[in-house]
């Protein structure tokens, strides 16, 4: 499902984010991505959602290269990743039915549509009573758990993470995992950038790690 | 190539989503052209007074060029107006009897190219003058009577062209007992000259209004984008097209168009019937029909349409320069 070959990205001339990343993660799998700060995580993440494009090596999700993907193509890509952001990037100034239906929105689909799938994705993560309110009036673990039924509404083959626990008690961090792990049972693809060990301890599952900009672990196929 | 992506082989879900019908497709994307229209229509309304603001000077910048080319048009209907009754005028030597004037009336009027000759006698010329000069008690002093006998010439539409004119005038000059022949062209030709420097000026003017009206709602496109900088990066996150992203501020910039256009021709309206009183009494002491037109139903119609299409260009010029820049790159962090 997604696949780096051989994945470089330098920024400027001393700065390599990346060096010579392999790794191919399946179809249903759930995989944890890891490092100090600054290890390359994030540069690992944008180069599957095509924010970035790879200095050398080839990125591939679901059977895509996206190297050559042109520019105006890029949106099509995003509507099979599904992503969580640490700090959630909910919006304001409408409820949290319109910010889970945003997706949709951006495919067309027709109104009874989006209402059937948001309200499927909200009882997901159990906020359906809550679809009227104003994601500001909500807590931080109810705030992330809006942003994952986002990434989930339009049931992406990839879900991506990014810290989804960072902010969060251990309690709601097992909630939020154990969510990811139903997600994976049905197909998805998972991968949660954390540096939370505990919570990858506890999880055991494989865990690539970055060092350096190099993948020092979980990038063979034993890994899983 | 969308639906290369769309259907891929992992994702069957999402291929099985993508396969609805092409009338369901065309349905929810006019659903949301409408979606979006009505969006950016409440939140202009949610800015009352910016919005209001905006329409003003979108109305006056769009107002005064169209008030001008009106004022041209009608300019240009009096002499159309005056050319088709160009007449000659013909002044008799100051000596000739009366008997004799009327006699060249009737060679004059026999000739073809002539529909009609009339003849103001001397009497009759200073009776008239006194009348519509005020000038009564200055002509009491003259001794005697300064004006000749003087032939209005009215030529056949056949004659009225430059030189079948000029030809008529060259036949009158040379007969006995004509001083002087005049034709009240050169005054025309002035208004037609001086005409037609407006009309390039106005041009120009609306060129550099249009140029200003696109740069304002450009402006306040930028402003909108920069207050929905969140949701244009959400949006470009989920998969939302380049043309998704646009439509809102395209549709804020053709409504803006829409409000100056109305204000304009608000504005234009207001002016006319401001004007028309005055106007009428000015051109009625020139004994002229000179009268203001309105744009009219098809004039207001392509004032509102040329607004609109400049709100959504100003929209467009803004979109091009600043929704690019929005790119989600700096969203995920370290």
């Amino acid at each position: 499902m997604i696949e780096f070959r051989q994945v470089t990205k330098r920024y400027d001339s001393d700065h390599t984010a990346l060096r010579a990343v392999n790794f191919h993660l399946d179809r249903g799998e759930l995989a944890f991505l890891t490092g100090h700060s600054g290890a390359g995580k994030s540069t690992l993440l944008k180069l599957i959602m095509v924010m970035e494009r790879p200095t050398a090596g080839e990125v591939i999700v679901g059977g895509q290269k996206l190297n050559s993907l042109p520019r105006r193509q890029i949106p099509y890509i995003r509507r099979h990743i599904g992503v969580v952001f640490q700090n959630h990037q909910l919006l304001f100034d409408r409820t949290v039915f319109d910010n889970v239906a945003m997706p949709l929105e951006v495919m067309g689909a027709s109104p009874e549509d989006t209402g059937r799938r948001v309200r499927a994705a909200l009882d997901k993560v159990g906020l359906l009573k809550k679809e009227k309110m104003n994601p500001m009036q909500l807590s931080g673990g109810e705030q992330q758990r809006v942003g994952i039924a986002r990434a989930v509404v339009n049931k992406p083959p990839v879900l991506l993470a990014d810290e989804p626990t960072g902010n969060l008690d251990p309690e709601l961090s097992a909630d939020i995992m154990r969510l990811f792990t139903q997600f994976s049972q049905v197909g998805v693809t998972v991968l949660v950038a954390t540096h939370d060990i505990a919570l990858i301890n506890e999880m055991n599952r494989r865990t690539l790690t970055l060092n350096q900009g190099q993948l020092v672990a979980g990038g063979g196929v034993s890994g899983h | 190539m969308a639906t290369d992506s769309r259907q891929k082989p992992d994702n069957r879900r999402g291929a099985n989503r993508s396969r609805s019908l092409l009338s369901d497709q065309a349905r929810s994307y006019l659903g949301h052209h409408r979606k979006v229209a009505r969006d950016s229509i409440q939140r202009m309304w949610k800015t009352p007074v910016a919005s209001a603001m905006t329409w003003t000077v979108m109305g006056v910048a769009l107002a005064l060029p169209v008030a001008l080319l009106l004022l041209l048009t009608s300019l240009q209907g009096v002499s159309a107006g005056w050319e088709s009754t160009a007449r000659i005028t013909a002044y008799l030597a100051m000596e000739l009897p009366a008997e004799e004037a009327r006699g060249m009336a009737a060679d004059i009027e026999s000739d073809g190219r002539v529909v009609s000759v009339q003849l103001v006698e001397r009497d009759q010329a200073l009776a008239d003058f006194r009348a519509s000069s005020g000038l009564d008690e200055a002509l009491d002093f003259l001794e005697e009577n300064p004006l000749p006998h003087t032939l209005l010439i009215t030529p056949e539409d056949s004659a009225r062209s430059a030189e079948g004119v000029q030809a008529l005038v060259t036949f009158v000059e040379n007969m006995n007992g004509i001083d002087q022949v005049q034709v009240d062209l050169g005054w025309l030709q002035r208004l037609n000259a001086m005409t037609d420097i407006l009309a390039r000026a106005v041009w120009a003017l609306a060129l550099l209004l249009g140029a200003a009206v696109i740069l304002v709602i450009g402006n306040t496109v930028r402003l909108a984008i920069e207050n929905r900088r969140d949701e244009i990066l959400v949006a470009k996150l989920v998969g939302g097209t380049d043309a998704f992203v646009r439509r809102p501020f395209l549709y804020t910039g053709a409504w803006f168009g829409l409000g100056g256009g109305l204000v304009a021709w608000l504005l234009i309206q207001v002016s006319l019937w401001w004007l028309s009183g005055p106007i009428e009494r000015l051109a009625g002491l020139y004994r002229s029909e000179f009268t203001l037109q309105g744009p009219g139903f098809d004039g207001a119609l392509a004032l509102i349409i040329v607004a609109m299409l400049l709100g959504w260009l100003g929209a467009w010029v803004a979109v091009r320069r600043h929704l690019d820049d929005i790119e989600p790159g700096d969203i995920a962090g370290g």
